[in-house]
């Protein structure tokens, strides 16, 4: 028996006009409406002592070839994904597959990745979406954007090894701020620090780098590189987030394990130097193929996509082991959420529930929502 | 449906006259003899019939012959395995040409992997109940530089024959390549694979090596 589901379902589902050999942004969905249903008061109580479960609340169907990423606006309703197919909401502009999405912290700007090298800036116009810049310099394929907290910089990453720093100046403008080298390999993703200009990068060298600009002068330095000798992971890392505070991290690999760090950044805010990350503890078992995906949750769940086309939910556990810190446990795992590999998890940023976005090979993007059964 | 047959220099041609027994709705049918098994496999289209009904076929190596070909439901779902697998990586279009029954080509060289024994049969392992299969090809030499577009090919003829729900492994035999960790690890980066995919020459190379070739 589950509880009563009352679902304010999609007010309209844009669904582009199929042109002629466009890859590029498709299904932006605006997904309104509020769900009724019983509150539970003990929600962020122990979530280990309920029985949960992931409902499938939504099916977007409307790519028609592997969907790689989902992002949802920080600030609206809207869940834009990406994706290898020919269609486009969009004019013009990508030429190959659109890699990656990502939302600035304004949620009015969507930067897209592509295969083609160049990443292109979207401004939300309310009917539709306009183009207003196209960053180049990658030598190939750009893997990910992301944003910084005060939507001040913009990072890429690319096969090229290389990760870029653009600075996002007035008037439509961006400009090249930095070019870090220092991976051997292709970069996977990029990500900034929730609270500060920290940037973190993952590759396929197995390795995790984070770049700092110590004199905050804008000369970003790789202060910090997370690899196996630092029980780092022993294969392509895919995927990193943050908790809510950014004291914690986890890290998604195709060595089948998740891990957990953390570092004192109490100690970076009041200016004392950098705090360095160390593991905290690995996960491993759940999955028996890559997993491509990883997104802490503002409640602290943490979601996991994968190549056995499952996902995964980690939760910390109450024990805290004062010597070995704290450790995670299996939450749920739903198995063939997918028909195919799972490439993106994404939290939904709402507070009244918990909503997981799920992107796949199979061309579907689900919607779930996390429940407790009685 | 073509079919053609051109005699080759080594081996004896065998003349045969048999029924046709359609075995699935989407993919393959095939014709057994008495130790010889021919299986042809189209795209993914129906085949209604044959148009020439006594092909002449040319008699390769003892094959296997399936045991329950007595199934003559052709609507049965029958479990994928290893020969099935092994067939799809042989046959491309249902051509019975003597040279190149057997594809996929080898790049360089105008034959097939199998006659250069890059794959056999004990290559490939497959678990049709886990949608899992694993296919581990020998390079002929220990430097290949081919062996990323002979693994791309592998990759690619399974990806087009086989159900979406399978999850496909390529691998080098262990010991037969000087950078086997290197080329394993791009050849099972699914990014890596679909931007190789997305390079307009490496597409054409490995369109050559999965065509058949009509001479």
């Amino acid at each position: 028996m589950i509880n009563n589901l009352r679902v304010g379902l999609m007010e309209e589902i844009n669904f582009p006009q199929l042109p002629d050999n466009q890859t590029g942004l498709s299904v932006i969905v605006r997904f309104r409406g509020e769900r009724e249903r019983e509150r539970d008061e003990g929600r962020r109580m122990d979530l280990m002592e309920k029985n949960m479960e992931l409902i499938e609340v939504q099916k977007l169907e409307g790519h028609t070839d592997r969907v790689w990423n989902a992002a949802w606006n920080p600030v609206s309703p809207i869940l834009a994904s990406c994706s290898g197919d020919n269609t486009t909401v969009l004019e013009e502009t990508h030429t190959r597959t659109v890699r990656s999405c990502s939302w600035s912290p304004s949620g009015k700007l969507l930067a897209t990745a592509s295969f083609d090298g160049t990443t292109a800036i979207w401004e939300d116009l309310g009917d539709e979406f306009e183009c207003i810049s196209t960053l180049e310099g990658h030598e190939n394929e750009v893997k990910s954007v992301s944003w910084n907290a005060s939507g001040s910089y913009l990072a890429t990453c690319s096969r090229d090894k290389s990760v870029w720093i653009w600075e996002v100046l007035g008037g439509n403008e961006y400009d090249c701020a930095s070019v870090l080298n220092g991976h051997t390999q292709d970069v996977k993703m990029v990500l900034w620090h929730p609270t500060m200009d920290v940037l973190f990068s993952c590759s396929y060298d197995n390795t995790i780098k984070v770049w700092w600009s110590e004199d905050d002068d804008g000369d970003y330095q790789c202060v910090q590189t997370l690899d196996e000798s630092t029980n780092g992971h022993s294969s392509t890392v895919w995927a990193i987030s943050f908790n809510a505070a950014g004291d914690k991290m986890v890290t998604c690999s195709d060595d089948l394990t998740l891990k957990i760090w953390r570092a004192d950044i109490s100690m970076m805010h009041s200016g004392e130097g950098y705090a360095p990350w160390t593991h905290v503890c690995t996960l491993s078992g759940y999955h028996d193929r890559t997993i491509f995906s990883t997104h802490w949750s503002s409640d602290d769940i943490i979601a996991s996509g994968a190549g056995d086309d499952a996902i995964g939910l980690f939760v910390e556990s109450k024990q805290h082991d004062s010597v070995n810190g704290p450790s995670f446990n299996l939450l749920l795992k739903k198995e063939k959420a997918h028909e195919m590999d799972i490439n993106s998890v994404q939290w939904s940023p709402s507070k009244e529930n918990r909503l997981l976005a799920s992107a796949s090979d199979d061309g579907m993007v689900k919607i779930w929502q996390l429940e407790t059964i009685p | 449906m073509n079919w053609r047959i051109t005699p080759a220099s080594s081996s004896s041609i065998k003349l045969l006259s048999l029924p046709l027994i359609e075995l699935r709705q989407s993919r393959y049918f095939y014709f057994s003899l008495e130790n010889l098994l021919v299986v042809c496999v189209r795209g993914k289209r129906m085949v209604s019939g044959l148009i020439n009904e006594n092909p002449t076929v040319y008699e390769r190596k003892e094959r296997r012959v399936r045991t329950d070909s007595t199934n003559t439901d052709e609507f049965s779902v029958e479990p994928i395995d290893q020969l099935e697998i092994f067939d799809i990586l042989f046959f491309d279009f249902a051509i019975v040409n003597i040279h190149h029954i057997r594809d996929i080509r080898d790049p360089e060289h105008p034959y097939s992997l199998e006659q250069l024994k890059v794959l056999t049969e004990d290559s490939v392992e497959v678990d049709d109940h886990k949608s899992y299969v694993r296919v581990t090809f020998t390079p002929t030499v220990e430097h290949c530089s081919m062996a990323t577009i002979i693994g791309l090919s592998v990759r690619v003829k399974l990806m087009r024959s086989l159900p979406p729900r399978y999850k496909i492994d390529i691998r080098v035999a262990p010991g037969s390549h000087a950078t086997e960790a290197a080329l394993n690890k791009q050849l099972n980066d699914k990014e890596r694979v679909a931007a190789a995919l997305e390079n307009p020459n490496l597409v054409e190379m490995v369109d050559e090596c999965l065509s058949p070739s009509f001479e």
